[in-house]
């Protein structure tokens, strides 16, 4: 390789060879965050494991409707990020804007459910430990949601000043990829916080 | 070429004094930072130890009240493990070093490497703050609820405890994907994995310990001010919680913590014995397998900080077991020293060679104390008393502080261009090793004896005295070694002899380079051809010199392949920025909205925050 060749290899925010630096930063913030949920959920299971009551004090478990709507919602919402990055692989723009701002409205449509359901739980956080555990985990991963929505926004408003093309999408990948974790996450949410206090019984 | 090399400093080094001070992303700036703060941290921390030393050498005595007492063992312990040593270790040796050594010009994020400075010294006020507003943390270094929830502990002080280490986490964590990332992808050309200095290694492995270690931490402490601010119930039994929950979440950080400052060290101490006794290192491969093997080990062993909590029996051997295994990993390392040195050609008996002598003599020490703890029912007689604090002592201090010590001695003359004084150096030396011994020995026969760790003071008919007192003389022998070397550093700042690139004429790549290096560290890239470069081949050698010259004012490197590194790609660095240093203000305002409660504080730090992390992640112009 030249000095020319060098040089002319391509610019920053490209997507070839092996994973680009941001993309492992991405990589390892998935991976350490993915362990704060898991210990989030240990954390939920060894207060259970010491109680003889789940949920504790006599809070009765979520009713499911809503939650299945978000888990809907919110796993489909990857599928237009799929197909976004599909789309820019191929140069075609227009398309990788249609997924993300279908995404965009999914997680908002999301999010106000979630807003919903806040507003009518018959407990606060203060009350006993499961409803302390209950608001952490689902406030944390909807922080994260929104902050996935904010990154969205971040890609589509440098997508119409033209900073992507088939070759130069790092950002749009790397957001997808962390949207995915958010996504996956919530499955383990709805399983753990909303499903086992129904398994588990009021009065096991 | 003048014209060239004036060129590529002025596009490296930052534009002006200001720009310097809050702007710049030098990582070796960075890591002077990083090493400065956490040494003036180790002497305040130090000099807790010395009032604590004083009020307990004779019984009955009150130089300090007991609830000052608490205050300054609380702080002793956070500040010492939280706020000196991992900024130490792995922000200021590693962050000076890892590119240095692996023949690039800066980390891959040097943004977010002065981001996460910022964060660390703005961490470290927070806390001293706490002075001001109503009295220091004092709830001890582990903060065991329920003694620090809010019944027990109101005031302040634990919140500014909870904050500070929470956010700390947040910087620790992105030094460690900095490293990661640098590691993997900005290797020398040809510095395959076999041929990566364990320096390196150590920062590695330490690096993905954190990234898996600190999410229990910050989880804990972000529970606890939940509980003690907003009301929840995660630690207070009354509601349903749990305050074992804590112990588990803490030492599920806090064992790996232990060997996330001790890893890093041990890379100071195999890359400094080789160059001492002018040999390679015997057994490479067995010091990289026990490093990784510790590192994977120190996961699976938080219980035996917990076997008196009443944990079921088996829970208790597996524990212990585990916690004894780490000793095979540990004693591949101390053998393959000791057969570096016998292989020798000759032993250089500098200051930094002393130093890590001591550290070969303390560590196994302290490692012997280990094992013994790690049997449960011996565990069970000494828990909590002064054996505890010996045995931390020996492989703290002992394992971390004397290989730093060697560690400066080593490189200060690469990162100030002058060499130490080598008899002011064996007197620090001798003073620290006598002093250290003198005070901390004979803690593990009085903790034997039945003296409680962090009590106040003790009874005269305890029969304690003679070693209290002779424990405290110690201290004070130590303190004089730590003044000698501050004497030491400011003179040789001074009139110490020029120390040329390479004085030890040692292996690695950062003795390459000029003392103190330029801004851009290599003029050319190195290219790597064994593990010790600088003794096989002539330095500058065959190098890459593509980027001697820069491209218009872009900062340039090479991105390289991961196992075999070959040049994959240029890489247009960062210039210099205040983003990071306004983003962390924005922590600070965040900080203390959640130390006030204060809603409003809270969510416009918060907006602050999103607005300068969209100024920081936009392209540059150029390359947008």
């Amino acid at each position: 390789m030249t000095t020319d060749s060098a040089r002319a290899t391509p610019y920053p925010g490209y997507v070839a060879g092996p994973p680009q630096p941001a993309t492992l930063a991405v990589l390892l913030l998935i991976l350490t965050e993915g362990i704060f949920f898991a210990l989030l959920f240990t954390s939920y299971f060894y207060i259970l494991s010491g109680s003889n009551q789940w949920p504790q004090g006599g809070i009765k478990p979520e009713h499911l409707k809503i939650p299945s709507i978000e888990t809907v919602i919110l796993l489909s919402s990857s599928l237009p990020m799929i197909w976004a990055e599909h789309a820019i692989k191929r140069g075609h723009i227009m398309q990788m804007r249609m997924g993300y701002m279908l995404t965009l409205a999914m997680g908002t449509a999301f999010l106000a459910l979630l807003g919903f359901e806040y507003a009518n739980l018959d407990f606060k956080a203060s009350d006993n430990a499961y409803a302390s555990l209950f608001l952490l985990i689902v406030s944390f991963h909807g922080t994260h949601v929104f902050v996935g929505l904010l990154m969205n926004i971040f890609v589509q408003v440098r997508s119409w000043l033209g900073h992507f093309d088939e070759h130069r999408h790092l950002a749009v990948q790397n957001v997808s990829w962390y949207w995915h974790f958010v996504d996956t996450v919530w499955i383990f949410i709805f399983l753990i916080v909303y499903l086992t206090p129904h398994w588990y019984g009021p009065h096991a | 070429m003048a014209t060239a090399v004036g060129r590529l400093r002025r596009t490296w080094e930052a534009p002006s004094i200001i720009a310097n001070i809050f702007a710049t992303v030098d990582h070796k700036q960075l890591g002077i930072r990083y090493m400065v703060t956490a040494a003036i941290l180790l002497g305040e921390g130090g000099l807790d130890g010395i009032v604590m030393r004083t009020q307990l050498a004779i019984p009955n005595s009150r130089v300090v009240s007991p609830d000052h007492f608490d205050q300054m063992f609380s702080l002793h312990g956070t500040v010492l493990i939280f706020f000196f040593a991992t900024p130490m270790v792995v922000g200021g040796f590693g962050n000076y070093l890892v590119p240095l050594m692996l023949g690039t010009r800066d980390l891959a994020f040097p943004r977010l490497n002065a981001f996460s400075y910022w964060v660390y010294l703005f961490s470290a006020a927070f806390i001293y703050a706490s002075f001001f507003v109503g009295g220091a943390p004092n709830a001890g270094w582990f903060a065991y609820p329920p003694l620090s929830s809010q019944p027990f502990t109101p005031g302040l002080n634990m919140d500014f405890w909870a904050i500070a280490i929470f956010f700390l986490g947040i910087s620790t964590t992105a030094t460690a994907m900095n490293f990661i990332v640098t590691i993997f992808r900005m290797r020398a050309p040809g510095m395959s994995i076999n041929r990566m200095p364990l320096f390196i290694w150590g920062i590695l492995a330490t690096s993905f310990a954190i990234i898996f270690a600190l999410p229990p931490l910050t989880l804990a402490t972000g529970m606890l001010e939940f509980d003690r601010q907003f009301g929840t119930k995660f630690f207070d039994p009354n509601a349903g919680g749990n305050v074992l929950l804590w112990q588990h979440l803490f030492w599920i950080f806090g064992h790996p913590e232990v060997y996330i400052l001790f890893i890093p060290a041990i890379g100071i101490v195999s890359t400094i014995i080789p160059t001492f006794v002018r040999t390679r290192v015997v057994g490479y491969v067995f010091l990289v397998l026990a490093t990784v093997g510790i590192a994977f080990i120190s996961f699976g062993v938080w219980v035996h900080h917990m076997f008196a909590t009443g944990l079921d029996v088996v829970a208790l051997s597996f524990f212990g077991a585990a916690g004894m295994s780490i000793t095979i990993p540990s004693g591949l390392q101390i053998f393959s020293w000791i057969a570096t040195i016998w292989k020798g050609e000759k032993i250089i008996w500098s200051t930094s060679f002393m130093f890590i002598v001591g550290f070969l003599v303390l560590i196994v020490m302290g490692g012997f104390t280990g094992v013994m703890v790690s049997l449960v029912p011996l565990d069970w007689q000494v828990t909590d008393s002064y054996f505890i604090v010996a045995h931390l002592h020996y492989v703290l201090v002992g394992g971390v502080v004397f290989p730093i010590f060697g560690g400066f001695y080593y490189w200060i003359p690469k990162f100030t261009g002058r060499m130490m004084n080598e008899k002011l150096g064996q007197l620090n030396f001798w003073l620290f090793f006598i002093g250290f011994n003198v005070s901390f020995f004979p803690m593990h026969i009085l903790g034997l004896l039945g003296m409680q760790r962090r009590i106040f003071t003790y009874p005269t008919d305890a029969g304690w005295m003679g070693l209290n007192l002779t424990s405290t003389i110690g201290a004070y022998i130590m303190g004089l070694g730590a003044l000698v070397f501050i004497w030491n550093f400011a003179q040789s700042m001074i009139v110490g002899e020029l120390a040329g690139d390479n004085p030890w004429e040692a292996g690695t790549l950062e003795w390459a380079t000029t003392s103190p290096p330029e801004p851009y560290n290599f003029r050319e890239i190195p290219v790597v051809r064994s593990a010790d470069p600088l003794w096989d081949d002539p330095p500058r050698e065959g190098w890459d010199e593509r980027l001697r010259e820069p491209a218009g004012h872009q900062r340039e490197t090479y991105a390289t392949t991961l196992l075999e590194p070959e040049v994959e790609t240029r890489l247009v660095m960062p210039e210099d920025s205040y983003t990071p240093f306004f983003m962390a203000l924005s922590l600070v305002l965040l900080m203390i909205g959640i130390l006030r409660t204060d809603m409003v504080m809270i969510a416009v730090a918060g907006a602050f925050g999103l607005v300068f992390m969209a100024w920081w992640m936009w392209p540059a112009e150029e390359l947008a």
